[in-house]
């Protein structure tokens, strides 16, 4: 593991956030973004970024986070080259109008909805997923045709530089700027007004956010975080089970939203699983982590202190790991057992390599348990039967669910990934960021014509034009089109052959 | 008048108690008795509306005195139909989306479920009493949620009403009316709630929002602005009059998407004022303030609150004008050569005045739209399709209507909402569902082939598990396929086909079919 180099962070000057907003509005209000072929342009500039600095990234994730280039390619830039494809391949799609079905009052009218961009929105990044985080927000506010404000976080020094060098090279500056710095920026970008603000992080930032943005009536989406509970049934292989939670444990060394936060099965199911972590902690990382490099380290000192911390006071036995390096900021994968339920492993989201396992008497107190506490970002349940997995589902809530696996509802986009209660509102990944960073607009189109038709809602009122409004709009434009086929084949058809052939 | 009838403020927290206990014991629901409880509701909230429908009518008629049509096309018939629409499909609406899978994911099972928020906050506002509260709860019943309906305390006769009848129809177990002024408002603010949908005034929203923001409860909010009604200058002069002064009259300008002034072109605007004029005198009568088709001004305080307008404008009132403070009637009133900064063109009128912006251009017209705040609704008069796309593509607006007023909030597949300071979030139909449920993505995996992960995502990494996983993930941007090109293999195999059948001939049993 290379020793850390000490880089500074770039810190945007808080006297050019207002010029850089009104700079940003002008552009916008050109009306450049509503052209297609624009953001189509921009998008391409993104792809170019990505694959002429694809180094560059990987070095700025490995310096922040000690990611191995495999992990960060995985986890980070192949989902944001997946999404860019995505917006770019649909984007005429997405922007056309969607017809809506209509009643025989407006048979002959045009209603639909169609999406257009919200203004100027505010992007503010996190520091475990740095260049992810950012990126695939900005690309669902670009393809919805915004000006756009990108604040990555202050925690992740090199990614956050890096974007500050090369946003504006590949990006239109008149519409896309990127503002760094610390809570200081932060701070004086929220006394702005947006017209969307995207944040992920922390619930108690995602209140503050969500508390400015309520002074201007600014719609948000924010991706927060909670404690990630993974239910572990009796009949779960244990081998298969271990390997997707050590898997998803130790993917940026503990430090997702949506890691397993804790494991809650019984006790009998806890020495088979304990063991089977084990033996997945060691195929994945050899007989020491520390000194894998396939295995990542702790963003910066305030939050291995946390760790260090949380593991020092917990009342759990310590079964495996536990081994900390201070100088690389690393701390081994750890299973703790027999945690109970108001530990010190228990009281916030651990956000690191410790996984505590809590025993619970059976499932009714798994479930309890779960409820107990705030809604989380996810939950796994681990199970061969997909009843137990359907009555978790049914008597729990979370963001998302994944049945015998972890993470991996992240990873496809036509899911729409985000938070409930606590853990969020709102959701993102593929169509879902373009609905996100789009007003839908509902469109009715009249004519002038047929106005003895509308005449019956005009006063001065009475009873038989009531009935005839009523009649009106009880029937739409199936039931309409039905009983006029039916009037044709049955009485008209009949009478014209009576009629008219000889 | 009766006073109102106002919930204990100690009673709140044992209320919000109540359903959210009554909500957690719904969880243990099988899907169909869930289905046919939510069902029963919609049903009963159903019979409540029609087997009180003249109640509902004098409520309405105290509180606005609002005549029959108005209260059966603005306020019944959009809540019983949205009932009717939610009976029909929920089936439909409850179950579980499949979504696209990719190469990697062939095997899983990927679906979206809708699922409850938990306990939800409806608080309607006065000036459609019935339909600013009923309509928001068909969408909380019908998505499963428990729900408290705080109805706005200055529709007196409807709210009492409301209290009334919600426990004689509704599970009290899960629904609740709390009726009262500030004091009972602010406390159920105070309570927790999964999501809540207010409709008022911009500035109560704001206090909302940061009273959801402290639970971070997402929220809906139906929030009001000033609706232009743009008339260009190749419009039908005589029907857009109509249906703008229609849209005025109704409510006497109390709704939240009544055009609330007309900006057009010097060339079009004294025929316009004309055309109103004699519309008004024909749909109200020579003197309107005698009408029965006419309503009334909630209060006192909105009465001098609109009164006041009308006797600061610097416009001229062309038509109108008459007030009786008795009856807080004014009659629909059109004022001319209205500048920007006039008192009627700061706030929302919410009242039967009708104020004329002139301006230049179109691009004027534009630019000032523009230059105000993002209204709920926007209607533009022309014949010109080009007009109205420019119009569209420049300007922002929760609604957009070419050549009518109001009919989008008829039409129920039309979601209902604002943007910027008019709102957030919609509702109508089936996106009232929709606002009130949490759309929960399930990925379902099988605990065999782990030999596959193993090969591609499990450390310890390599560059050969980068690659396949980079060619498995990556799409390939598609250019442009010709219809040729699509077609193309099919034409090859049928060229194939047809060169053996020459050379081979057709199988026996097909000439035998033929019949020769």
């Amino acid at each position: 593991m290379a020793k850390r180099m000490q880089l500074s962070l770039v810190q945007t000057d808080a006297a050019k956030i207002h010029p850089t907003v009104k700079q940003l509005r002008n552009g916008f209000s050109t009306g450049q973004t509503l052209d297609v072929g624009y953001r189509l342009r921009q998008l391409k500039g993104l792809g170019l970024l990505v694959e002429e600095n694809r180094e560059a990234i990987l070095d700025a994730l490995r310096h922040d986070l000690g990611k191995h280039a495999v992990e960060a390619e995985v986890t980070e830039v192949l989902q944001c080259t997946h999404e860019l494809a995505l917006a770019i391949k649909n984007i005429g799609k997405w922007t056309s109008p969607v017809s809506v079905p209509r009643t025989f009052l407006h048979l002959f009218n045009r209603a639909y909805i169609q999406p257009e961009p919200y203004g100027l929105v505010l992007i503010m990044g996190a520091w475990n997923y740095p260049f992810d985080l950012n990126f695939r927000p900005l690309i669902g506010a670009i393809a919805a045709g915004n000006a756009c404000i990108l604040k990555p976080s202050e925690y992740a020094v090199a990614t956050s530089n890096l974007f500050s060098e090369l946003i504006p090279r590949y990006l239109d500056g008149s519409c896309y700027a990127v503002v760094t710095g610390d809570v200081s920026v932060s701070k004086a970008l929220l006394e702005e007004k947006f017209d969307y603000i995207f944040f992920t992080g922390g619930c108690e930032t995602g209140r503050k956010v969500m508390m400015k943005a309520a002074e201007r009536l600014t719609p948000v989406t924010l991706e927060l975080g909670g404690k990630t509970p993974c239910i572990v049934a009796d009949d779960a292989p244990a081998r298969v089970a271990a390997s997707r939670i050590i898997w998803g444990k130790c993917t940026n060394a503990g430090q997702s939203c949506i890691a397993p936060d804790y494991v809650l099965c019984s006790r009998a199911k806890q020495e088979e699983m304990v063991a089977a972590c084990q033996e997945a902690i060691k195929r994945y990382y050899g007989d020491s982590p520390l000194a894998s490099v396939h295995y990542g380290r702790i963003a910066n000192e305030g939050h291995f202190h946390r760790l260090k911390k949380l593991l020092s006071t917990t009342s759990g036995t310590v079964a495996f790991g536990g081994e900390m390096d201070e100088e690389k900021l690393q701390i081994a994968p750890t299973l703790i057992r027999d945690v109970p339920e108001n530990d010190s492993l228990m009281s916030e989201e651990v956000f690191g390599p410790l996984l505590p396992f809590v025993p619970v008497q059976d499932m009714d107190h798994a479930i309890e348990i779960v409820n107990s506490r705030e809604k989380p970002l996810a939950l796994y349940v681990f199970s061969k039967s997909s009843r137990i997995f359907e009555r978790v589902r049914r008597e729990t809530s979370a963001g998302g669910m994944t049945h015998n696996d972890c993470l991996m509802h992240y990873t496809l986009d036509s899911l729409p990934f985000g938070g409930v209660g606590n853990s969020g509102i709102g959701a993102y990944h593929g169509k879902n960021t373009f609905d996100t960073f789009s007003h839908h607009k509902s469109i009715l189109r009249t004519g002038f014509r047929l106005e003895f038709l509308n005449s019956v809602r005009y006063p001065p009122y009475s009873t038989q034009n009531l009935e005839l409004v009523k009649l009106f709009t009880s029937v739409d434009e199936y039931k309409f089109l039905f009983i006029l086929l039916i009037v044709v084949l049955f009485i008209i058809a009949p009478l014209a052959w009576f009629f008219f052939v000889p | 008048m009766a006073a109102l009838i106002e919930s204990d403020v100690a009673s709140i927290p044992q209320v919000v108690q109540r359903l959210r206990d009554g909500f957690h014991s719904h969880r243990a629901l099988d899907r169909t008795r869930d289905r046919c409880y939510r069902l029963q509701q919609l049903r009963n909230l159903k019979k409540m509306l029609l087997e009180n429908e003249k109640k509902i009518k004098e409520a309405l008629y105290q509180d606005l005195q609002k005549n029959d049509t108005e209260v059966i096309l603005m306020e019944m018939n959009p809540c019983v139909g949205d009932i009717v629409l939610a009976l029909n499909s929920l089936e439909d609406w409850m179950a579980s989306k499949q979504l696209p899978k990719d190469l990697l994911n062939r095997m899983n099972d990927i679906h979206l479920r809708p699922e409850p928020y938990g306990l939800t906050l409806i608080i309607g506002a006065w000036n459609y009493p019935i339909d600013l509260t009923i309509h928001p709860l068909i969408g909380a019943i019908a998505a499963g949620n428990a729900c408290i309906l705080k109805p706005s305390e200055i529709s007196v006769a409807t709210s009492n009403l409301l209290s009334e009848l919600f426990p004689k129809y509704l599970d009290p177990e899960m629904y609740a009316c709390i009726t009262g002024g500030i004091d009972v408002a602010q406390a159920v603010l105070k309570e927790r709630f999964d999501y809540i949908l207010y409709t008022g005034s911009s500035n109560v929203g704001k206090i909302v929002m940061k009273h959801a923001a402290e639970n971070l409860t997402p929220v809906t909010l139906e929030l009001g602005g000033k609706s232009p009604a743009i008339v260009a200058d190749d419009a039908n002069i005589e029907v857009a009059a109509r249906r703008i002064i229609w849209a005025k009259g109704l409510n006497l300008g109390q709704t939240c998407i009544a055009p609330d002034y007309v900006i057009c072109t010097p060339q079009v605007h004294d025929d316009l004022i004309d055309a109103c004029k004699k519309t008004i005198q024909s749909f109200y009568g020579e003197t309107p303030l005698t009408s029965k088709d006419l309503g009334k001004i909630v209060n006192e305080r909105h009465f001098q609150r609109v009164t006041k307008l009308l006797d600061s404008t610097k416009g001229l009132v062309a038509f109108g004008g008459e007030m009786d403070e008795e009856s807080r009637r004014i009659s629909p009133t059109l004022i001319r050569d209205v500048s920007p900064d006039d008192c009627t063109m700061q706030e929302e009128i919410f009242g039967p005045l009708l104020p004329f912006v002139s301006m230049p251009s179109m691009d004027d017209i534009i630019k000032f739209v523009n230059s105000r705040d993002k209204p709920l609704a926007c209607y533009v008069f022309t014949e010109s399709k080009k007009v109205f796309e420019h119009i569209s593509q420049e300007t922002s607006s929760g609604a957009l209507l070419r050549n009518d007023c109001l009919m989008h909030a008829g039409v129920r597949t039309l979601p209902f909402g604002g943007v910027g300071n008019s709102g957030m979030g919609t509702y109508h139909g089936k996106s009232s569902f929709n606002t009130f449920s949490h759309f929960k993505p399930v990925f379902s995996t099988n605990t065999g082939l782990d030999s596959l992960n193993v090969k591609l995502r499990y450390p310890p990494f390599s560059s050969t598990k980068t690659n396949r996983l980079r060619w498995l993930l990556t799409p390939s941007e598609r250019k442009g396929r010709g219809l040729l090109r699509t077609l193309l293999p099919y034409i090859i195999l049928g060229a194939i086909v047809a060169l053996l059948v020459q050379v081979y001939g057709l199988p026996e049993w097909m000439y035998r079919l033929r019949g020769t």
